[in-house]
Parts: structure tokens; C-alpha cells; sequence
């Protein structure tokens, strides 16, 4: 069980689970480690059902979509204390975005900020709100972990994800260089602009490869699918996982865009 | 000149341009790095940004106000101020300026206002030799190239161009002359453009700040051109656009401690330089007539709207230091006097957002630059906002339009969307789970070009929730 | 023709200050407006200042002194201003460069004791064809090793960019830890809103890294810049 420094209310907290579009549809794995990890940490998971934070209308201009989503979105899990996502993007979208879309409406105003002081990014949440100092999974092997830019810049999550890596038992954290920087996914970016995101993702896995860590890490599963993307392209045998899946020891699953054979759980715990 | 409605194209040229590719390999340990080196020696740092974006803020609020004043003791110092509304008129009264004195050369010190209205090549069409003095503007005028970076206008090249540049323009000097290091390529740059400095009948120069209390002009350079170019001449004009304007030389302190700690990484840049009017009686140098001309351009239109917080940039490059973009494509891509974040931000402003709306588009949001804006220009948002000009204005491309309408339908009806992703998903995960993944996948196209597509594992998240937990919630 | 102008002008100025006017939502006569403007620029407050550029006479002497070696000037501190043409005429020496040194008016340089040396010297601003020039800073900044010199007859400003080797004379008390205290001194001695032609804030050589991002000194303005400080001035 993971260190529960206290939990003043004796009722578990109600967390809505924000599983965000990309982990429902292409690796919900991902969903159900965020789950065992909020349930390790003694709170009762709710998912509301659900569809996306808006962020590709809103990233697009649409903002009349955007607010739509979003007022959708508020009400679906209106009946939550915390609204969580393994994803810094999507919470930074919630938490940061929402009440800026309805800055000039007193009223919808209101609700969004309610709304967003209750969300929060998946790690982040397990450590400065629940008080996770450590969890009790174990993972074989050196890890590079990438901070995705949404999840670094607009929510501060730094030390967090590394603070509970550290605690995974047989786990070893390189530095990776350039582990701020861009790895060029930016949503809608990758396909509009791919030929520049291919050169970003290209050296963020020259950064990868160097820094010679079998498994590569990060909060964010578009960020991940990217790298994992040109690191497949370019042949390389690196191991791209979601941080939530090896803090959960959950890792039986294949790793990103790895087929289901015996070989393909590089680090697998022991 | 390649121009902003091509970035796609030039960016495309520019990720194949092997020397240029080389070159932008510099600006990591030179700028990024330097940059967080000042930044940790300087505690403060955090703090003085807030201030400097105060600073900004209050005096856009009252800019005319703080124009009346500064216009004030620029004529009691003995200088005179010209108002120019657009590019045109800035052009027209340096020319008139130049005419009417007889001027035949006229040195420049570094301006990118005076790259912004086009100025170069206004005075070559009248007969007026400018003479750029800053050694990488002097490089890319050899060239006939623009800036491609608002601090060190010739970053993109090698010093194996430069040197070829140097020996087809510096005929008289020998051939067999050793041109293979940088420090003689300085020492030869030196040599010329002294005799270029001394001979001037004008000298043209930027400036980074406008100080309302005393009518001062500052300009920051580390070379010490900016200073010939203004002492020598007779005349010195200054060229500046409105936004230059902060209320006192203590608030100029505040914007200088971020200023050259934020640009090149140094505390203070080698000279920087306070100028009011224009020599005194008595005075043995500087020269005999001070002219500052102010430059709007959009700038007064951009005031009280979405994109005023622009108006605080104090030109420091930082931003496209740190940007991945930038320094995937350097800064001809972006086809604007303004590169990086900061032109994205400006270039429609200033040209439009038909021509200047793709360098907006081109951007990931990663918010790097919004974090080292020494001023905290909200850059991403501001990006964003453009978009959203565009979006109503239909001038998002169909595929746009089209993407976003359909994944919309979708997203607004809960159900339909969990039970449509459901049946695509676990149809995809079949199709792809031998591999794992798709190397190329109908649709996916702009993706799969480049990277493979990991495959679904099936089943959707909500889809799996319900069926363990017999609901959905 | 000049009335045109004039009046060409005068539209373009009314039609900037009726923008910004109209993009504020303001008419330009509101007074509280007014006052805050006029308050600001009689206050001159001051921002944050650094803990570099505070301390105590010793802290930033010694302070300045090492800002200074930082940006690559050389600095010798002498007893006393009868020191200081040895120390140039040494420092000139042990460069091999010529023994010539052109200077302004300034009466404390005038009357240090240059004659005891073998240094030719020149006076009056420069037309660039002097190798090495010494001007007396008007003040010196810790917290960036930074020197203030103010134009005119005493130390004409040609003197800091055309030559090869500058020498500036820095008087200890006139060390300062801020750039705020030069102000406060700057407006002491021209008053209040008013300032000499030029002001330079200079910090170390001149040097450029324009071609490669190499770093090389002595791009357009002194390749050396050689600080003598006198501590009992």
C-alpha cells in the first residue's frame, strides 16, 4: 500500500476519473492504472461518461465548440471532489483553459472556476493533494523520463512523477537531455505541420537513444505515441509506456505500438 | 524574400538546408544555455520580470500621455520628433532627412524597425549608400539576405559563407589573405567599416528604450557600432517605434537588469547607451542635430485589444532561442521581419492575418517561450487567438473546418461517441495487433509519413469500465 | 512647402495620439490619468535592487572589481591618483604598445603627473587615429562591473569607442552598487529631467559573436578596456 500521510475525512474521496480521449480509445490500460493507483491511495473512482476535454477545437480557434465541450464536460462530473487525468495536457486544459473560455460570463464563469480548482494531472494529484510519498511497485531497469510541455509549464509537474519513480523498487532514472524540451506533437501540429514535427521528434529520440535507457516514460499518451511513433520508424527496440503504468506495476501490457509477444515486456517486473 | 503565406514551403527548404542546419546547432550552448546561467546567478530574476512587466503595462495604459512628455524634453534637449503612421511615412521622412542635408552615406546601427519599413532599400532606390555597421547585419547586407534572428542576424550561417562573402566584396585587399577564423574575419570587418564609420554624413540607430523623463534614446549593442554610428555623423537619427516609450530611468533599470541576461546571457551587454539631443555647447564630439522619428504601424490599433500585451516585447530573442520550431527551421522560414514566437505573434498585426496567419498555426504551444519572456507575454494564448480570428473568419483550411465539425458530432453525444469509438477501435486493434502498430493507415497519412501509428489495444476505456462494473459511473 | 510639412506632421502626430486615444478609451484629458503620469515621472521610483548591487563602500569595490574581470576589462586599483600615469604608461609597456595617450579636459586627470612618465600625450576628442585614450568615469557600478561616463569637454565620448585601448580612471568613492545611484548622481549634477548628450554604460571590450557564435573581443569599440581604480579619490 502506498503512504497515506492522512486523510482528515473519514468518507473516501469521490474522484472522477477525466480518462481523456486518447487513453479511452487507444490504450486504456493506461485508464485503469490511474484508477488502481487513486484506489491505492484510498479514494472511490467514478467515471462519468465522458468524450474529450475540447482542447483540439479550442487549439483549432473553434472556440464556440470549445465552450460547448466544455460546459458538457463541467457537468458530467459535477457530483466529484476531484476530477483527475493521467494527462497533463487535458488537465492543464480543465484546471487552466476553462475559465479563460468563459472569462467574459459571470455565471458559466463561476462554474469554471469551481470546476477547474477541483482538477488535477494524475501524478500531481497523487502527490500534493493525496500526500503519495511512495508506491510499492517494482520495475526492473533504467528509465528516461520526458516532461511533456503542458504538464510542466502549466501545472508545475517536475518533481512529482520522479519523486514516485524513485520509489519503484529496482528502478533506475537517467537523465535525459533535453528532457523540457518539445518533442513536437502538439496535437493537430504532428499532421499539419509534420514535416517540422518530424524533425523535433527526431531529436528528441537522438536524446532518447543516447541516453541509454531501454524504457522511456512520460505523463502524456499523444506525447508518447509521438516518440514512440519515430522510435518504431527508426527501429529502435526502446520501451515507451504511460509513468502511471509502472508506478501501478501495471506493465504486463505490451508497451506503446508493441505487439502482444512474450519478448516485448523489456523490464518487466520481476 | 521568401514571405510568412510560404512558411510551410520555406520551412520545407529550410529542414534540407544542411549549413543552415549546422549553424542552428549553435543556439543551444550560446543562447539557451548562457541564458539559464545569468538567470541562476541573479535571484531576483523572477521578481524583475514581474516588474518589467508592470512597468510595460502602465505605460501602455498611458501611452499617450507618456508620448506628449517624452516629445517634451526631446525638443528642450535640442532634438525634433517626427510622427510616422505607417512604414510609408517612415521611409519618406528619413528620406526627406537625407535630402535635404545632401546625405550620401548613412551608417546604421542595428534597427529592426528600420528592416521593418524597409528602409535599406528606400535609400539604395534614392541614391543613399546605407552602411550597416553591426557585423552580422553588415554579413547579410553583403548577402542581400534579411535578419534571420532579431539578436544575431546572421546565426544561420557558417563561417566558411562568410568568408566567401568577405573575399567577393572586399576586392581591393589581398587574395591569398587568410580568411579561415572568425577573429580574422572580425579584424577585416573592423578595418572596413572604420573608414565607413568616419566618413558618414548620417547615422541611423534603433533603440531599445525611449525615456519620457529626460527625452533619452537607449541603445544596448556589445560591438560598439551603434555608438560610432551615432557620435561621428553630423546628424543622428533615431528610429523607434511607440511602444519603445517607459516613464523613467529607474524603470529602465528594471527592463535592462532582463534585457541582455534574457538575449545573450551577459549581465549587461558591453555598451549601453543613454543619447538625449544632441551635442551641448562646448561639446568637442556627437553630432549637431538629434532626430527622433516615432513609428506607429498597428501599434496604437493594438492597444486595448486581445494582442496588446505584444506591446511589451523588448526584443530580446529569448523566445525563439527556446523555440522548437525556431530552431527546427531557423528564422528565414517564417518569411517576416519579426521570426520565432514573437512574429508569430506580431507579424499579423502588422500584415495581416491572411498573409502572416500560418506562422500562428505553426506551433505546438509547448510554452516555452511564454516561460523565458523576460515581460511574460502570454505568447501560446496570443497564437491561439489568432486562430480563433481565423476560424471565424473561415480562413482555416477546409480539412480544418471539416476535422474539427466531424470530431465534434461525435464528442457532444456522449453515447453515440462511446458506442462509435468502441466498435472503431476494436476493429483497428484487430487490423493492427500483429505488428503492434501501422506503418501507414488510410487517413492517417500525415502521420504515418513519419512515424508508425501505435495500434489500439481494442476495447475502449469506457467500454471495459462498464462492462466490470456492470454501469457506466 | 514647410507649412505643408508642418501641417503633414501635425495631422500624423494628432492622428497617432487620436488612435491610441480611441484604442484606450480615453479622451486624454481624464485628470486622474494625468496626475499618476505626472507623479511617476517627478517620483522616479525605484524598482528592485539587487542584492549585487547592494552592500557596504568595501563590497562593492571588491565587487565591482571582479564584475568587471568577469566582462573581460582589466582593473588595477593605485593609492592615489599620482599613481595612475605609472600604471598606464606600465600597463602600455608590458602590452608593447605605444607610449601615446590622448585625453580631455578633466581636471583630475590634467593634474595627475604625466610628464614623470615617457607617455606623448594629446588632448580633444579623437578623429581615430589614436591607439590608446583614457577618459575619468563619472561613476562605477557593482552589481555589473559597469562604468558611467558622461560626454563632453572633460572627457569627450570619441574617447571610449574609437581607440584601440581605452584606460578609464575610477575615483573608489566614486563606486556606486546600483544603476540607481548613477541616476541619483547623474540628476545631481544636470538637475532633474536633464541630461548630457551621451551617457555610456560600458561593460568590458567590445566584442562580437556574430560569425558562429564565437565569441571574439575588439569588434568596432576598444578591443581592451584597462580599469585603474584610485582609493583615495
Amino acid at each position: 500500500m502506498p503512504d497515506v500521510v492522512e486523510n482528515p475525512s473519514r468518507a473516501p474521496i469521490r474522484v472522477g476519473l477525466f480518462v481523456t480521449c486518447l487513453v479511452d480509445l487507444m490504450r486504456p490500460s493506461i485508464g485503469f492504472a490511474a484508477v488502481k493507483l487513486l484506489e491505492d491511495a484510498g479514494c472511490r473512482v467514478h467515471v462519468p461518461s465522458q468524450t474529450c476535454c475540447g482542447q483540439p477545437a479550442y487549439n483549432s480557434g473553434d472556440r464556440a465548440t470549445t465552450k460547448e465541450i466544455a460546459r458538457q464536460t463541467i457537468a458530467a462530473f459535477e457530483d466529484c471532489d476531484y476530477v483527475v487525468a493521467p494527462s497533463g495536457s487535458c488537465a492543464g486544459m480543465l484546471a487552466k483553459h476553462y475559465p479563460e473560455l468563459f472569462a467574459g460570463e459571470p455565471e458559466l464563469a463561476r462554474q469554471a472556476n469551481a470546476f477547474a480548482a477541483k482538477c488535477f494531472e494524475l501524478v500531481s494529484f497523487l502527490v500534493d493533494v493525496l500526500k503519495v510519498t511512495k508506491v510499492s511497485a517494482h520495475f526492473a531497469g533504467q528509465v528516461a523520463y520526458h516532461d511533456s510541455c503542458s504538464g510542466l509549464r502549466e501545472l508545475g509537474v517536475f518533481s512529482q512523477p520522479r519523486q514516485l519513480l524513485a520509489s519503484v523498487e529496482g528502478l533506475q532514472l537517467v537523465e535525459l537531455n533535453g528532457a523540457d524540451v518539445c518533442c513536437g506533437f502538439g496535437g493537430t501540429f504532428a499532421v499539419k505541420y509534420g514535416e517540422i514535427s518530424d524533425a523535433i521528434v527526431a531529436q528528441k529520440t537522438a536524446n532518447i537513444v543516447a541516453s541509454g535507457a531501454p524504457t522511456l516514460l512520460a505523463g502524456d499518451l499523444g506525447c508518447l505515441m509521438n516518440m514512440a511513433g519515430k522510435l518504431q520508424r527508426q527501429g529502435s527496440q526502446v520501451n515507451v509506456r504511460h509513468v502511471a503504468e509502472v508506478l501501478a506495476g501495471m506493465t504486463a501490457e505490451p508497451a506503446i505500438g508493441a505487439p502482444r509477444t512474450a519478448s516485448s515486456n523489456a523490464g518487466a517486473p520481476n | 524574400m521568401a514571405t510568412a503565406s510560404h512558411f510551410k514551403e520555406n520551412a520545407h527548404a529550410a529542414l534540407h538546408d544542411a549549413p543552415l542546419q549546422k549553424a542552428l546547432q549553435h543556439v543551444r550552448a550560446n543562447f539557451i544555455d548562457k541564458r539559464a546561467k545569468a538567470v541562476a546567478r541573479l535571484p531576483e530574476f523572477d521578481a524583475l520580470r514581474d516588474s518589467a512587466r508592470d512597468i510595460k503595462d502602465h505605460t501602455l495604459a498611458n501611452l499617450d500621455l507618456y508620448l506628449e512628455a517624452y516629445e517634451a524634453k526631446v525638443v528642450e534637449a535640442g532634438g525634433q520628433v517626427h510622427y510616422a503612421v505607417t512604414a510609408k511615412d517612415g521611409v519618406d521622412i528619413v528620406l526627406k532627412l537625407c535630402r535635404d542635408r545632401g546625405a550620401k552615406a548613412v551608417t546604421k546601427g542595428k534597427s529592426m524597425i528600420a528592416e521593418e519599413i524597409g528602409l535599406n532599400a528606400a535609400l539604395e532606390a534614392a541614391g543613399i549608400d546605407p552602411i550597416e555597421t553591426d557585423l552580422g547585419e553588415y554579413i547579410i547586407q553583403l548577402r542581400g539576405e534579411p535578419p534571420s534572428h532579431i539578436i544575431a542576424p546572421a546565426v544561420h550561417l557558417n563561417k566558411e559563407q562568410v568568408a566567401e562573402d568577405f573575399r567577393r566584396a572586399h576586392r581591393d585587399l589581398p587574395r591569398d589573405r587568410d580568411l579561415s577564423q572568425p577573429v580574422q574575419l572580425l579584424t577585416e570587418a573592423r578595418g572596413i567599416l572604420r573608414d565607413k564609420f568616419l566618413s558618414a554624413d548620417i547615422g541611423v540607430t534603433g533603440a531599445n528604450f525611449l525615456i519620457a523623463e529626460t527625452g533619452t534614446s537607449i541603445i544596448v549593442t556589445n560591438e560598439g557600432n551603434g555608438d560610432l554610428t551615432q557620435i561621428l555623423p553630423k546628424v543622428h537619427i533615431v528610429i523607434a517605434s511607440l511602444e519603445k516609450i517607459v516613464p523613467t530611468l529607474e524603470d529602465a533599470s528594471q527592463l535592462l537588469r532582463v534585457l541582455a541576461r534574457s538575449a545573450t546571457g551577459q549581465d549587461m551587454s558591453v555598451y549601453t547607451t543613454l543619447s538625449t539631443g544632441p551635442r551641448r555647447p562646448g561639446d568637442p564630439d556627437g553630432p549637431e542635430e538629434y532626430h527622433v522619428i516615432l513609428l506607429d504601424n498597428g501599434r496604437s490599433s493594438m492597444l486595448g485589444g486581445d494582442f496588446e500585451d505584444m506591446l511589451r516585447c523588448i526584443r530580446c530573442g529569448a523566445c525563439m532561442n527556446h523555440c522548437p520550431i525556431y530552431r527546427a527551421v531557423g528564422g528565414h522560414a517564417y518569411g517576416s521581419v519579426y521570426p520565432g514566437p514573437m512574429g508569430a505573434v506580431l507579424t499579423p498585426s502588422l500584415i495581416g492575418v491572411e498573409e502572416g496567419g500560418q506562422l500562428p498555426n505553426a506551433s505546438t504551444f509547448c510554452g516555452r517561450c511564454e516561460a523565458v519572456c523576460p515581460v511574460r507575454i502570454p505568447l501560446p494564448n496570443m497564437m491561439r487567438h489568432w486562430r480563433e480570428r481565423e476560424f471565424e473568419r473561415h480562413l482555416s483550411p477546409a480539412s480544418v473546418r471539416y476535422g474539427i465539425g466531424f470530431w465534434a458530432f461525435f464528442a457532444k453525444r456522449p453515447a453515440l461517441y462511446r458506442l462509435t469509438t468502441n466498435i472503431a477501435m476494436r476493429a483497428l486493434h484487430l487490423l493492427g495487433r500483429a505488428k503492434g502498430r501501422f506503418a501507414s493507415l488510410p487517413f492517417a497519412g500525415g502521420w504515418t509519413r513519419y512515424r508508425d501509428l501505435p495500434a489500439p489495444q481494442g476495447a475502449t476505456f469506457q467500454s471495459r469500465w462498464r462492462a466490470k462494473s456492470g454501469r457506466l459511473n | 512647402m514647410a507649412g505643408q510639412k508642418r501641417e503633414a506632421q501635425l495631422s500624423a502626430r494628432e492622428e497617432i495620439l487620436a488612435n491610441i486615444r480611441r484604442s484606450l478609451g480615453v479622451t486624454g484629458a481624464e485628470a486622474p490619468r494625468r496626475m499618476a503620469v505626472e507623479d511617476r515621472l517627478a517620483e522616479a521610483r525605484s524598482g528592485i535592487i539587487p542584492e549585487r548591487g547592494q552592500g557596504d563602500g568595501a563590497t562593492q569595490a571588491a565587487r565591482f572589481k571582479a564584475e568587471a574581470e568577469r566582462a573581460q576589462a582589466s582593473v588595477a586599483e593605485v593609492a592615489s591618483a599620482a599613481d595612475v600615469p605609472s600604471e598606464i604608461a606600465r600597463f602600455l609597456r608590458d602590452s608593447n604598445l605605444p607610449a601615446t595617450l590622448r585625453m580631455g579636459e578633466d581636471a583630475r586627470l590634467a593634474s595627475m603627473p604625466w610628464g614623470a612618465t615617457t607617455l606623448e600625450i594629446a588632448r580633444g576628442a579623437s578623429d581615430g587615429h589614436d591607439l590608446n585614450a583614457v577618459t575619468a568615469a563619472f561613476a562605477a557600478v557593482a552589481e555589473s562591473g559597469t562604468l558611467a561616463l558622461d560626454s563632453g569637454p572633460d572627457n569627450p565620448t570619441t574617447l571610449n569607442f574609437l581607440p584601440d585601448n581605452h584606460f578609464v580612471v575610477v575615483a573608489a568613492s566614486d563606486i556606486v552598487g546600483d544603476y540607481e545611484s548613477v541616476w541619483r548622481k547623474l540628476r545631481a549634477r544636470y538637475g532633474k529631467g536633464a541630461m548630457p548628450r551621451t551617457v555610456n554604460l560600458v561593460t568590458g571590450p567590445s566584442r562580437s559573436a556574430d560569425i558562429e557564435q564565437t565569441l571574439l573581443l575588439g569588434a568596432h569599440g576598444p578591443r581592451r578596456l584597462h580599469i585603474v581604480i584610485v582609493k583615495d579619490a
